[in-house]
């Protein structure tokens, strides 16, 4: 150790490289850390379809099933109900359901398989509170649907109403006839697409 | 060699403690506004013990978590009593901090040369916030699981991350068992955080000395006090001065303190809100929900904020910016002073507008949206942001905003026309007089105080004196 010459270019690479590579590796601890916090193969898991029995279900009525920890309804309309869901157009964001919130074979006026009965996701597109059922007002402007938690309203066929929070339709999930009376909710073999 | 020697020459604690309490020198004029950071100090401690305490009974699981607060309140030997200093602290130390905060911009604390500090401290008050918000969701009721669940959404209404973000968060699809388990150890977690927020925010305080009400920097003043010849003439050692004074104001704060533990600790359902005496149930909302108090100014802006092109970011945005613009206080304010004492008439007036604002959002956040609270929110939101994009252009002297005083005036402007057009164009249910009234007060505020005319001498401000008064 004679020299006293610092080579200092030098010095100055080293220390980049070695920067650069500490850097890199800390980067790559990064994806399993962060990675830990996604959903897990279990969270995945958990979502099996839910068989539902609508034989008892009456005009007007509403049932609640749990599917993947959301609320699922299942509403059965009367027909005076349905007559009514064209008056309400002109006050909603989007009446001909455009937006991808529902399977192909609910994309329609009344956004359900049978007509009369609505399969919808309880969870409101706006900050996911439930909205509220609300059967009296099922043929009026005042909204069959109103979320309590900001103020967001939907019609009988979960088609959101124009200047509420909530940007889109609720989401009608994919669903299946097992037989007249029986509905499997999570499931439509490929049905939708 | 005493054990004080052998400690000092490994670890200089006597020049720590004469560094930052007894040859510390604050200013002499600290008034009631200047008790409650260290009270807020207190509470952090208080809940740092309480919590651990807690945490040795709960158990974060979303089968036996509501079992197990229940649990601590019935059978554990003094646990209803450990809870309830738990819950109530939260909210005590919501409402130090906010008084804390208002002191600075009362007295501009934020502004040269302790920018720092009050960013430290804006640091504090949203770590705080998070903390307050993962500790919500532990006791598993309705409010806790529907609180957060629209908390955890709120990230959901970011464009292409959003979804994959909010799913990491919680760790699944709904908030879940899993969602629970990680809070708990954030909630645990960020406490630790906090105190170490504490000390760079005191480190950086006293790098560059106390603040006072007069807003007079006693280090430039004259020098030599009865203690030490090259200290501050207006300054008093920390202690035994100030530590003594803050623990009179610590008794009267406990007894306020411990008349809610004792008395009302749910304090009619804002400090423990009703809902959360019921367990999660992930199919049905609470007919209304609300955030625990000290988030509702923020929630009732978010609120404010109709849905626009399809998604309800802008919301979202609004309620971050309301809290990311405090940061940017030391850059607004253009005023040669720092105390509210000394500042133009505008700014005092303004001031008084803002903490009513606050207050009167906070109040809203609580209601069910109706039309005419959601119009009120929209006209408090457009003030709440006024007061902060406007102060370059009431705070400073003379007519030299600057350029970017004159884009935050302009963005006023558009804040304004956009209330306009949602009140006069699409809420048609809104009573004409109410929009007439927010329209006038609007044009009103921004006329005041962004134009400014010269004859309404909004900026004249008073002669500050050489040294500290009273």
């Amino acid at each position: 150790m004679t020299d006293n010459h610092v080579n200092s270019k030098r010095r100055r690479l080293l220390t980049i490289a070695t920067s650069a590579v500490g850097a890199v590796g800390a980067v790559g601890l990064v994806v399993p850390f962060a990675g830990s916090l996604s959903p897990s193969e279990k969270a995945k898991a958990a979502g099996a379809p839910v068989n539902v029995d609508i034989s008892k279900l009456e005009n007007g009525q509403q049932i609640t099933v749990e599917w993947r920890g959301k609320p699922v309804w299942i509403i059965k309309r009367s027909q005076e109900a349905l007559d009514f869901l064209p008056e309400m157009t002109p006050s909603l964001v989007d009446p001909d359901s455009n937006a991808d919130q529902q399977p192909e074979y609910a994309r329609n006026e009344h956004r359900s398989i049978k007509n009369d009965v609505l399969v919808l996701v309880g969870i409101c597109t706006h900050l996911g509170c439930s909205p509220k059922y609300r059967p009296e007002l099922s043929t009026s402007t005042e909204g069959a649907f109103l979320c309590a938690c900001h103020g967001s309203k939907f019609d009988l066929a979960g088609r959101v109403y124009s200047n509420v929070p909530a940007p889109k339709n609720l989401e009608v999930p994919p669903h299946m006839y097992l037989s007249d009376n029986e509905i499997l909710i999570g499931s439509d073999e490929g049905a939708a697409s | 060699m005493s054990f004080n020697t052998w400690l000092n020459d490994r670890l200089p604690v006597g020049q720590a403690i004469k560094d930052h309490l007894t040859e510390y020198y604050a200013p002499k004029n600290f008034n009631f506004w200047y008790f409650f950071g260290a009270l807020s100090l207190v509470v952090l401690i208080l809940q740092i013990v309480t919590g651990i305490l807690l945490a040795m009974n709960y158990k974060p699981d979303a089968e036996l978590a509501f079992a197990s607060v229940e649990y601590i309140m019935r059978d554990v030997w003094g646990g209803w009593f450990v809870r309830y200093m738990h819950s109530t602290g939260a909210s005590f130390f919501f409402i130090l901090i906010y008084l804390h905060m208002f002191r600075g911009l009362l007295y501009g604390s934020y502004k040269n040369p302790r920018e720092l500090v009050w960013i430290f401290g804006m640091v504090i008050y949203i770590a705080m916030m998070a903390t307050a918000f993962f500790g919500y969701l532990l006791p598993w009721g309705q409010m806790s699981f529907w609180g957060a669940q629209v908390i955890v959404n709120l990230f959901e209404t970011l464009p292409i991350i959003g979804e994959s973000l909010s799913q990491w968060i919680r760790g699944d699809y709904v908030i879940s068992d899993i969602t629970l388990n990680r809070f708990y150890a954030f909630h645990y977690l960020i406490p630790f955080i906090l105190v170490g927020l504490v000390v760079l925010h005191i480190l950086a305080l006293h790098q560059v000395g106390s603040n006072n009400p007069d807003g007079v920097e006693i280090k430039k003043g004259p020098k030599g006090n009865q203690w030490s010849d090259t200290a501050p003439k207006d300054g008093v050692p920390f202690h035994p001065y100030y530590t003594v004074k803050d623990i009179m104001g610590l008794s009267v704060f406990l007894i306020f303190f411990f008349g809610v533990v004792f008395f009302m600790p749910e304090m009619g359902g804002y400090f423990l809100e009703q809902p959360n005496f019921e367990p999660a149930n992930p199919l049905k909302t609470p007919e209304h929900i609300a955030p625990v108090w000290y988030f509702t100014p923020y929630y009732a802006i978010l609120r404010a904020v109709p849905s626009l092109a399809g998604t309800q970011v802008w919301g979202v945005l609004g309620m971050g910016a309301a809290i990311a613009v405090f940061f940017f206080l030391p850059w607004l304010d253009r005023s040669p002073v720092k105390s509210v004492r000394y500042k133009g008439p505008s700014t005092r007036l303004f001031l008084i507008i803002f903490a009513i604002t606050f207050l009167v959002l906070g109040w809203l956040g609580t209601l069910p949206p109706t039309v005419e609270y959601t119009a009120m929110s929209q006209f408090l939101s457009v003030v709440y942001f006024m007061f902060f994009f406007l102060m370059p252009c009431y705070s400073g002297t003379g007519d030299n905003k600057g350029l970017s005083g004159l884009i935050l005036f302009i963005v006023s402007v558009l804040l304004y026309l956009g209330v306009l057009i949602l009140w006069w164009a699409q809420t048609p249910d809104l009573a004409l007089w109410i929009k007439t009234l927010y329209t006038v007060l609007g044009a009103g505020l921004l006329f005041y105080f962004g134009v400014k005319p010269g004859w309404i001498k909004a900026d004249e401000i008073k002669v500050v004196p050489e040294r500290v008064t009273g």
